[in-house]
């Protein structure tokens, strides 16, 4: 199971923190789960598709911990989070 | 050492804490970040009430861990200190403290400038701000991408 998390103002938007997905057998990469999740869903569409591919997108991706981009390769028991760029200290 | 908490901390006992800790030191630079009334240009929200720090538990611990180990790599310090504060904080708050300490003053006060760069740029914290109209996430500036490039460089 993949377990994919959501922070801050992407966790609102969707209104949901957490989830768990069986990795469907096609989606390898992080883009490919980005399709899977928009696919039919506004909300998704409207959080993701809106950032575009730009240097300074609006979602940041984190696999297991580490920030990594769109085309990088899941593993099924991946733990995935978005979430919008820091703005910490 | 790295503390994610909600309690406030006393700059005097970290001082005093990291003094020792340290043993023969030469330099010892701390960094307090504090809670500002008004966030970014947008002025027209009226004036901070409270800040919300949300953080992704785990993945914090960990990047604050590899920016340390970055700082100590490139400087030879004796002693590093991060704390950032969680959860909801009031204006003039304390939110966050970097202290580094070495046997010279460069080395302290570039490795704890170059943390707090990297820590707002890359470690997973989000603002809120909630003024008495309305609550808004604070967006990321591109002057701290700026500040971490100049790390980058040498």
């Amino acid at each position: 199971m993949l377990n994919i998390q959501y922070f801050a103002s992407i966790r609102e938007a969707l209104n949901r923190s957490e989830e768990e997905l069986e990795l469907p057998r096609d989606v390898k990469s992080v883009q490919a789960l980005i399709d899977y999740l928009v696919s039919g869903n506004p909300h998704f569409e409207a959080v993701f598709i809106e950032s575009g591919d730009s240097k300074d997108g609006k979602v940041l991706v984190a696999v297991n911990q580490t920030i990594v981009d769109r085309r990088h390769l899941l593993s099924q028991n991946d733990e995935v989070a978005f979430f919008p760029p820091v703005t910490g200290g | 050492m790295i503390s994610i908490q909600n309690e406030d901390f006393s700059l005097g006992d970290e001082y005093a804490a990291i003094r020792t800790r340290a043993g023969d030191v030469g330099a010892i630079v701390t960094f307090t970040g504090l809670v500002r009334e008004i966030y970014g240009d947008d002025s027209t929200a009226g004036a901070v009430q409270s800040l919300t720090i949300e953080h992704y538990p785990g993945m914090t611990e960990k990047c604050l861990k590899d920016i340390q180990l970055k700082a100590e790599d490139r400087w030879p310090l004796l002693a590093t200190r991060i704390i950032h504060r969680v959860g909801e904080l009031c204006n003039h708050d304390q939110i966050v403290l970097v202290a580094t300490a070495s046997a010279h003053r460069n080395a302290a006060f570039e490795s704890a400038e170059f943390i707090m760069d990297y820590l707002k740029s890359e470690a997973p914290f989000w603002k809120k701000q909630k003024s008495e109209s309305e609550s808004s996430w604070i967006e990321s500036r591109y002057t701290d991408k700026a500040a971490l490039d100049r790390w980058q460089k040498s």
